[in-house]
């Protein structure tokens, strides 16, 4: 094995709370940040390197650096939707390893839930722009532009409604297990706050067909951050480091004649197997993008988990819980039942970190390897897929 | 008529899309270099670079990619329409667009990939610029 030790994760926060009227979204991250570095052992002005996704109020790391009171010395302003934070963990990972940051952090905070921002079925995005002039006359959502993915993957492999919806069924499992996301879901109104089956999903009414609400991410608010560190100071802070030991960044988006089954992670997930010398096979934790059902679907066969077209019977059978044998899926709760303020990409990382630390609510024993793959932008047309593999001490 | 968000200018790739959907009119792009069909339009060739494109009129025939039918739409003009399918359609000179595919009587029922359908031009209360649209032949 591969596996360089040039970068670790020391230190990291998540904002406990789903809808929180009494925070801006800015002073989530400045404070998430302030108790990653307290968890890591280190001090505000020990940050060199701050790497923002123009979050908060926007801005970027013009808007955050003078917030927060810092002169880092690397500022990256990686904006790529939800997988901003796994772009931005491979930029920290070259910057640290290239020894221009010491000390870098990454941080997000939204107040998506309390500003009732309609992610999924809201309006058209952007105006008088080469995309917006050729979509927004035909109202498809965000809902319904995840939806035609899963259509077109039920045509070419026969996945089925039920098979999605064990996805479902497993994180919701695993967030009943996590005390925040219980708490999430008793703030946002759900109903039903329990295990629920694949019945329970296919009873669920129909978002964009053929997608049921219960495979659609919520709206929180929320946010965190996370610490990532040069080996010599990983080896004084507080907590055993995490290493990073691959990454891989893609795009991809809609071609004439293009297989709109096939995501970025085909090309981010190949790259950073290769980089951390390690294959899919030996990952114990898989923590994948869950906006809705079918992005885990796609994204666990372009990672190389299953074959492409039978992820179907891959998650059949509640395989991917915590309690079962090989891989685990989204320990946290997910998305679809823990958190999701708009770009859930950093909270892949704080569930992988987690799990390879031994804190996790949903811990498997003996966690060596995590793969969290973020998606940003619109799975079915111009998205961004981020890969990060995590290694325990 | 329907009331659907229209293009915005001034924005320089989709204008002459547009103008030419006034007298509908369907166009694309051919590289005149290397033969690339281009869409969405654009200045340039997606697999050259090329800035020597051919603009051309499409016969509107294609077939349905893949498609979702929106229940749940905020947006007004979407809202009243009930429900409604949108679709990639694979046109027959090889490129794929976004539309809807209109003219059915359930679209969760009566819309299909691998559909054949055809192009018409909606006109619309909310502008002087009709949408492209497809129904199935
Ligand atoms: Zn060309």
């Amino acid at each position: 094995m591969n596996q360089a030790r040039n970068a670790a994760i020391v230190g990291l926060y998540e904002w406990p709370k789903r809808v929180d009227p009494d925070v801006s979204a800015m002073e989530i991250k400045a404070l998430s940040i302030h108790r990653a570095l307290e968890d890591a052992g280190l001090k505000w002005s020990d940050v060199d390197g701050l790497y923002d996704a123009n979050d908060g109020e926007g801005g970027g790391g013009l808007g955050l650096a003078p917030y927060l009171g810092l002169h880092p010395r690397v500022i990256d302003t990686t904006s790529v939707g939800g997988t901003s934070y796994e772009f931005q963990v491979a930029h920290a990972l070259r910057d640290i390893a290239a020894g221009r940051v010491n000390v870098a952090v990454l941080s997000y905070g939204s107040k998506a839930a309390s500003q009732r921002i309609p992610i999924g079925t809201g309006g058209p995005r952007g105006a008088g722009n080469w995309q917006a002039n050729m979509e927004n006359p035909y109202g498809s959502t965000l809902i319904s532009n995840y939806a035609m993915v899963a259509m077109r993957h039920m045509h070419e492999y026969g996945t089925k409604s039920e098979q999605l919806a064990e996805i479902a069924v497993t994180t919701r499992a695993h967030a009943m297990r996590n005390p925040q996301a219980v708490q999430a879901m008793q703030d946002l109104q759900f109903m039903n706050i329990r295990e629920i089956t694949v019945a329970d999903v296919m009873e669920s009414r129909v978002i964009a067909d053929p997608l049921h609400l219960l495979e659609c991410c919520m709206v929180s608010d929320g946010g965190g951050a996370l610490v990532l560190a040069s080996p010599e100071i990983a080896r004084g802070t507080k907590k055993k480091p995490v290493w990073v030991i691959g990454s891989g960044e893609a795009i991809q988006y809609k071609r004439n004649g293009g297989d709109i089954t096939t995501s970025a992670a085909a090309q981010s997930g190949p790259r950073a197997f290769a980089e951390a010398g390690v294959a899919p096979s030996e990952i114990d934790i898989a923590m994948i993008y869950d906006s809705f059902t079918i992005t885990v679907a796609v994204m666990l066969e372009d990672l190389g988990f299953c074959k492409k077209g039978e992820v179907g019977d891959f998650v059949t059978g509640q395989n991917l819980r915590w309690d079962r044998p090989g891989l685990t899926l989204n320990t946290d709760g997910g998305g679809l039942s823990s958190n999701h303020p708009g770009m859930r990409g950093l909270f892949l990382l704080l569930e992988a970190t987690r799990q390879l630390r031994g804190e996790s609510t949903s811990q498997v024993a003996g966690a060596k390897l995590a793969v969290a793959h973020g998606n940003g932008g619109m799975l079915g047309s111009t998205h961004a897929g981020g890969t990060v593999i995590l290694a325990a001490d | 008529m329907p009331n659907r968000p229209q293009p915005m200018f001034p924005e320089h790739d989709t204008q002459a899309f547009w103008d030419a959907a006034k007298t509908s009119q369907l166009t694309y792009q051919v590289c005149k270099d290397c033969s690339t069909v281009v869409f969405s339009p654009r200045a340039h060739c997606t697999d050259c670079g090329s800035e020597n494109l051919d603009r051309r009129v499409s016969k509107g025939a294609g077939t349905v990619y893949t498609y979702s039918v929106v229940r749940q739409n905020r947006v007004p003009a979407f809202a009243e329409m009930g429900a409604y399918a949108v679709a990639y359609v694979d046109l027959d000179e090889g490129f794929r667009m976004l539309t809807n595919i209109v003219g059915v009587g359930d679209p969760t029922k009566d819309v299909h990939i691998g559909q054949r359908v055809q192009v018409e031009f909606e006109a619309q209360d909310s502008g002087e610029y009709p949408i492209p649209v497809f129904r199935p032949v």
